[in-house]
């Protein structure tokens, strides 16, 4: 063994994704050890959340997964409505459903692209994934006047209902992002180095994952069958014909593949959504003020995994103790163990695959 | 004397607006590949772009690092400028433009692009950095290697030709150009993977991979030290391109058009192959990329040697 060498990765480091500090102890390229270090974006929204009331607290749960905020924002308001016996309309819960899913999808865009971006294909994916996304993105900006942090889901159901016309604009996404998707096949999933560089890199183990409690998709990359969506169906979740991707070994290209799959899935439930909603209002009639007591544990599922809000109520306005389980946190968990012993440019590659926001993190 | 001046002055010129031009063009060639429109504001199509550049990185601050060996730091962006310009003296442009066409031009060329290492791996030593010494020892494992295939491939041109004179091979190609004979296409081949090694171009850009090490050996490096890096960079690209066109390509022969509109052609088509490689593909990793220098490159450029000289001599 030669002499080692400590090196800082990041806070500022282009493919840390955000604020990750990673203390690298190398030999020669080999990393020995690593050494995550959080807090750089820490921004205390548990404590928040103690000083807000209810409705309040929904702006900041954009801000935990900025990827997916509008999942964000529905695990919230479900948390609420379970706790505070709230209906909300079936108008609501399909729009919930489609609104998540091209969210996921969005998420899932931007996932393919940097990790592309992080084995060096230089941008090119990136841009093809990013104006993907755009038309998304500009899709709820026309929804919720947002493009970022959307604030769209109320607790009881939604802001406001969807601009005439919507409807179409989202068949026709449905249809161009099938086209995408052989693209991306053909750009990066069966490219000969892009194989080399991904395949049998960063294995993740069955068990390894579990004991870890890494969830969402880089769970089931690993070949366990676990949606919550499936599981414990939320919304109307149930009513939707998709299956549950999963992969094979659990390697890097495994983390990579299943986000395709399920971008093709979420089409899917997206295009069933569409035909069936129903007429109504968007958001149930409910108090402008709630109280109530008693504590509640619901999970959504992430495009990053198993979100959970763990909310305590004691009547006042506000929640008494609110806990984020966030998937990022759990799934960022296990990176030291799987880039011991591999090469730098594996690990920014198992760090890529990996997927995490640093914003829910920290939260 | 005075004319030989000149000429230096001259290719000087050239490599400035070389430089100039290839940067505006991989930044529309990248862009055009990722749907967008690249600069636009300065000038047509944003062909001042480059210019405004330069302007903006002399006005830097010229930033000396804490703690930076300060005699290889200082000199390397020299090192790896300065064989770059001294290459030009024998790239034959046209049947008249070349500055010397020295009866050795072809080894001669070939030793002048391998020094950049040195001020490459001056730079990654010198900066002070982590990462800059990453880069600096990737580059010179990288060059190294890449550097046996691609001799042998240039000496199997050599051979077929029978001379070492620049003018001596693209005359040799009067009647067919080489990349046209089999045994030459697949030396054209390993040539051209050789040479995006050697200048550190995607899917070997493993030197200053920016997902991993920042910017490489040149992090530390800032104003015009930096800018040296940059243009030899892709002075270095067009060196490469230009032996390609000249070694394989038939140089600045071709029907109607002048010699020199010729070579340019053929020398920029090249350099578009090159970005457009570069647009598209990942990286490889260091030890894959070394393997395949000398587990699949390096055999096959010596047996493909063999092979065409057994041909040869009888």
């Amino acid at each position: 063994m030669g002499e080692l060498l400590t090196v800082n990765m990041g806070p500022q480091h282009p493919s840390t994704h955000g604020v990750l500090y990673l203390e690298l102890t190398i030999d020669g390229e080999i990393v020995v050890n690593c050494k995550p270090h959080l807090g750089y974006l820490h921004r205390s929204m548990e404590k928040i959340a103690e000083n807000r009331t209810y409705i309040q607290f929904i702006p900041f749960t954009d801000r935990l997964d900025y990827l997916a905020s509008m999942n964000n924002n529905l695990g919230f308001c479900l948390t609420v409505e379970k706790l505070l016996n709230i209906p909300v309309t079936p108008r609501a819960q399909y729009l919930r459903v489609i609104i998540a899913e091209l969210n996921r999808v969005a998420s899932h865009l931007v996932a393919i692209g940097t990790f592309a971006q992080d084995l060096g294909a230089y941008a090119t994916a990136l841009f093809y994934t990013f104006s993907d996304r755009e038309k998304i993105v500009e899709l709820f900006d026309n929804i919720c006047g947002s493009r970022l942090t959307y604030n769209y889901m109320r607790i009881g159901g939604v802001s406001g209902d969807i601009p005439a016309g919507t409807e179409q604009i989202i068949k026709d996404f449905i249809a161009y992002e099938r086209k995408q998707l052989k693209e991306y096949n053909e750009l990066l999933t069966y490219n000969v180095i892009f194989l080399a560089r991904s395949k049998k890199i960063g294995i993740l183990s069955k068990e390894k994952a579990l004991n870890y409690g890494v969830s969402g998709p880089i769970l089931r990359a690993s070949g366990v069958k676990w949606d919550i969506r499936k599981e414990e169906p939320y919304l109307v979740y149930d009513k939707f014909d998709f299956d549950v991707p999963t992969g094979g070994v659990g390697d890097s290209w495994d983390r990579y593949k299943i986000k395709l799959d399920e971008i093709e899935q979420s089409l899917r439930i997206i295009e069933q959504a569409i035909g069936a909603i129903p007429e109504g209002n968007p958001v149930s009639k409910v108090n402008r003020v709630f109280r109530g007591t008693g504590e509640t544990y619901m999970r959504t599922e992430n495009p990053r995994g198993e979100l959970g809000f763990y909310l305590v109520a004691e009547g006042g306005f506000n929640p008494y103790r609110c806990k984020i389980r966030s998937p990022s946190f759990s799934n960022l968990s296990v990176l030291s163990e799987l880039i011991k012993g591999l090469n730098i440019s594996d690990a920014v590659c198992v760090l890529g695959s990996l997927d995490i926001v640093m914003g829910e993190i920290d939260r | 004397m005075i004319s030989m001046l000149l000429k230096g002055l001259a290719a000087l010129g050239f490599i400035a607006v070389s430089a100039m031009f290839l940067i505006w063009l991989e930044r529309k060639v990248s862009a055009w590949i990722q749907n967008r429109l690249g600069p636009m504001m300065t000038g047509f199509q944003g062909t001042l772009q480059p210019i405004a550049d330069t302007i903006k990185l002399l006005l830097k601050e010229d930033i000396v690092p804490n703690g930076v060996d300060f005699i290889s730091w200082w000199l390397a962006p020299f090192f790896v400028t300065v064989p770059v310009v001294m290459a030009f003296l024998v790239i034959p442009f046209s049947a008249k433009w070349i500055i010397l066409d020295l009866n050795v031009g072809a080894l001669y060329i070939c030793s002048v692009t391998s020094l950049c290492v040195l001020g490459i791996f001056m730079a990654g030593w010198g900066s002070n950095n982590k990462y800059s010494l990453l880069g600096g020892m990737r580059s010179a494992a990288q060059i190294i290697s890449y550097e046996v295939p691609l001799l042998l491939s240039v000496l199997l041109v050599v051979m077929q030709a029978g001379t070492l004179s620049m003018q001596g091979i693209v005359h040799a190609q009067h009647n067919e150009w080489y990349i046209f004979k089999p045994h030459l296409a697949l030396a054209f081949i390993i040539y051209f993977i050789a040479a995006t090694a050697e200048v550190n171009r995607v899917p070997f850009d493993i030197p200053e991979a920016e997902s991993e090490l920042v910017a490489g050996y040149h992090t530390e490096y800032t104003g015009m030290k930096f800018a040296m890096f940059f243009v030899a960079e892709y002075t270095n690209m067009f060196i490469i391109s230009a032996i390609g066109t000249t070694l394989f390509l038939g140089g600045w022969q071709g029907p109607f058009l002048p010699g020199i509109v010729w070579f340019l052609l053929k020398a920029y088509g090249l350099i578009f192959l090159l970005m457009w490689i570069r647009w598209t593909l990942p990286r490889l990793r260091m030890d894959q990329m070394m393997s395949f220098a000398w587990k699949v490159l390096t055999p096959l450029a010596l047996l493909n040697l063999l092979v065409s000289g057994w041909f040869m001599v009888n």
